[in-house]
């Protein structure tokens, strides 16, 4: 190392404490600029959001009683109540879930941990993440042209079911691929350096760490999903239904019952749709007092993820 | 197979040789030892994709003592006891040439016919960052156990308290064997990682930079673990620390990019190095 010249470097005074002052006042006053702008976005987006809650609280929250949960659609905006709305809903939603959840899963694993690195895999990724950006009524004409004229599964719970499933897949794969891929490479090498074999290692290591990460992205895919109307409409659910569909349970064995899977099926936002097109006030109100359950059934699906999720991280840290 | 038969025959040659006249052995082949032979490094090169991070290594490892691998940083000496567990097979691209012959089945792990999870099934690995599972602590002891299919909880839990115990930790954490792993202290972690290398009863433990995430007191403990573990194991460590590999170790290899520079008993390599490079880097004047 050469010796620094001391002679000859170049001048350079320390810093006055009025200069020193004059810089720290700066930076402080980006900051605050800053903070203040943040503040502002935060405030106009939660804004609009919370008016837009209130707004459908003022109109709608009288509305919602007893009876409006359990009465079928009727001519009389009066009597008039969301039963086959709810109950469908709740069938499809448990179809999606079931359909793809596990399907998301075993794809998302799949291509994070066992698909060779080539050109075939590339192309499968780039279409995983462009499909969730498929407008969602294009999977409705999928679904109208595949499941329902080609299949032959008609109209029903079970067809609906799908196409949502469908379209939340992506979100399903993604979510599970960023949970595997944040597992730390210092647990996946100590499984592996135990003599642990690929599907040990993922079955008992990588997948209990990955769960909170999975179950995020299910409930955001179930979240998207139950608000949508686009492909349940062009698939053709009906907007009046005066019937429930038969109960997965019952009491005889084998005490479950899939014959719901065929049945005609109506949902929440299509019964909004519905409410909200006709002429009179009364209907409008009704469309309200739906949009709040329809919301409250996701918030209450959210926070039990969000439970299941704080459970499943004070059991592994506790 | 004749080749795996004439490396028995040379390796019975040399044993016997070995056991009449330690002199003619130390000149039959490099790094002979008089001690008995855990597994036997011979010409082993290790490339990672292009570039060659091990070159022609020759090294024994002794039966029930501790082997250090000392060097500076990048010369290899990981890399070298990645290879003893096969850990490079995780990745693509990793080319081994040469052998590890473990003995006495006398078997080359890194021959490719051999699958990686047989070898680290009898080499355990402790790492340099303590990495406990997120599951309980007595979990994480019995990981080894019921990876290799063992589903009797009563042999399970005798083995558990049996490790614990060697491990140093039974009286720390005997109250608390459902808790979760990370609510132990570093130093307790990197102890629970031993134990659970130990259940399964290893034929070679593969220790990496055990302590450097530690702290002196940590550290300590460690060491004097090792020290009470090198009667039973053949232990290999990986150290940046010249004192503990001084401490612990009764053979020591110096690396130097990716070569073995120089290998000896603790005394020797510590007191009266013959290579100039090792004689640098134990004083401290280089790496």
């Amino acid at each position: 190392m050469a010796a620094v010249d001391f002679e000859h470097r170049v001048a350079f005074n320390p810093m006055s404490e009025a200069e020193a002052s004059r810089v720290i006042g700066v930076a402080k006053r980006r900051d605050f600029l800053f903070a203040i702008l943040g503040v502002f976005v935060l405030v106009l987006s939660m804004g609009m959001l919370t008016a837009l809650i209130v707004d459908l609280l003022v109109d709608g929250l009288a509305r919602i009683d007893y009876d409006f949960l359990t009465s079928f659609p009727s001519r009389r905006p009066a009597q008039a109540g969301i039963l086959s709305a709810w109950v469908g809903t709740s069938l499809v939603m448990l179809t999606t879930a079931l359909i793809a959840i596990p399907l998301g899963i075993m794809a998302g694993i799949y291509l994070e941990e066992y698909a060779p690195r080539n050109w075939v895999t590339d192309i499968i990724e780039i279409n995983v993440s462009n499909l969730a950006g498929v407008p969602s009524i294009i999977y409705g004409l999928l679904a109208l042209g595949l499941f329902v004229y080609t299949l032959g599964l008609g109209r029903t719970v079970l067809t609906a079911g799908l196409v949502l499933a469908l379209l939340i897949l992506p979100v399903v794969i993604v979510a599970t691929r960023e949970a595997v891929r944040s597992i730390p490479l210092i647990i996946r090498e100590g499984a592996y350096g135990m003599g642990a074999d690929k599907w040990q290692v993922i079955w008992h290591y990588i997948l209990p760490a990955a769960r909170p990460g999975i179950l995020t992205g299910a409930i955001v895919g179930l979240s998207r999903a139950i608000g949508e109307t686009a492909p349940v409409l062009t698939i053709g659910a009906l907007t009046f239904i005066a019937f429930l569909p038969p109960s997965p349970v019952q009491p005889e064995f084998p005490f479950l019952n899939f014959d719901w899977l065929t049945s005609p099926f109506t949902v929440m936002p299509i019964q909004m749709f519905n409410w909200i097109s006709r002429p009179q006030e009364a209907f409008h109100i009704n469309a309200a007092a739906t949009g709040l359950v329809l919301i409250a059934m996701t918030l209450t699906m959210n926070a039990v993820a969000i439970w299941i999720r704080y459970r499943l991280r004070s059991q592994a840290r506790s | 197979m004749p080749e795996a038969i004439m490396n028995q025959e040379t390796y019975r040659q040399s044993e016997f040789a070995r056991a009449s006249d330690p002199s003619v052995a130390a000149g039959s082949r490099p790094n002979a030892i008089s001690d008995t032979l855990k597994a036997d490094v011979r010409g082993l090169s290790f490339w990672y994709d292009q570039f060659q991070a091990l070159k022609n290594i020759d090294l024994p490892i002794a039966e029930k003592k501790v082997t250090a691998l000392i060097g500076a940083s990048g010369c290899g000496k990981s890399t070298l006891l990645r290879c003893f567990n096969r850990m490079h097979d995780l990745y693509p691209g990793n080319r081994y040439d040469g052998e590890i012959v473990l003995l006495p089945e006398n078997q080359n792990i890194v021959d490719k016919g051999i699958d990686p999870i047989r070898v680290r099934l009898k080499a355990g690995m402790v790492f340099q960052k303590p990495n406990p599972f997120p599951k309980s602590i007595f979990e994480n002891v019995a990981s080894g156990l019921r990876v290799r299919g063992i589903r009797d909880r009563a042999v399970i839990a005798g083995r558990v308290e049996e490790v614990l115990r060697e491990a140093a930790l039974w009286d720390e954490v005997k109250d608390r064997l459902d808790q979760s792993a990370y609510a132990l202290s570093g130093g307790q972690q990197q102890r629970l990682c031993i134990a659970r290398t130990l259940a399964p009863e290893p034929e070679l433990i593969l220790l990496d930079e055990p302590t450097s995430a530690l702290d002196p007191i940590a550290t300590a403990k460690i060491e004097e673990l090792i020290e009470k573990l090198r009667d039973h194991y053949a232990i290999v460590i990986v150290t940046h620390s010249m004192q503990q590999a001084a401490r612990i170790s009764a053979y020591c290899a110096f690396m130097h990019l990716g070569q073995l520079v120089e290998f000896g008993t603790n005394e020797t390599i510590f007191t009266s190095p013959k290579e100039k490079r090792t004689q640098d880097y134990i004083t401290g004047r280089f790496g």
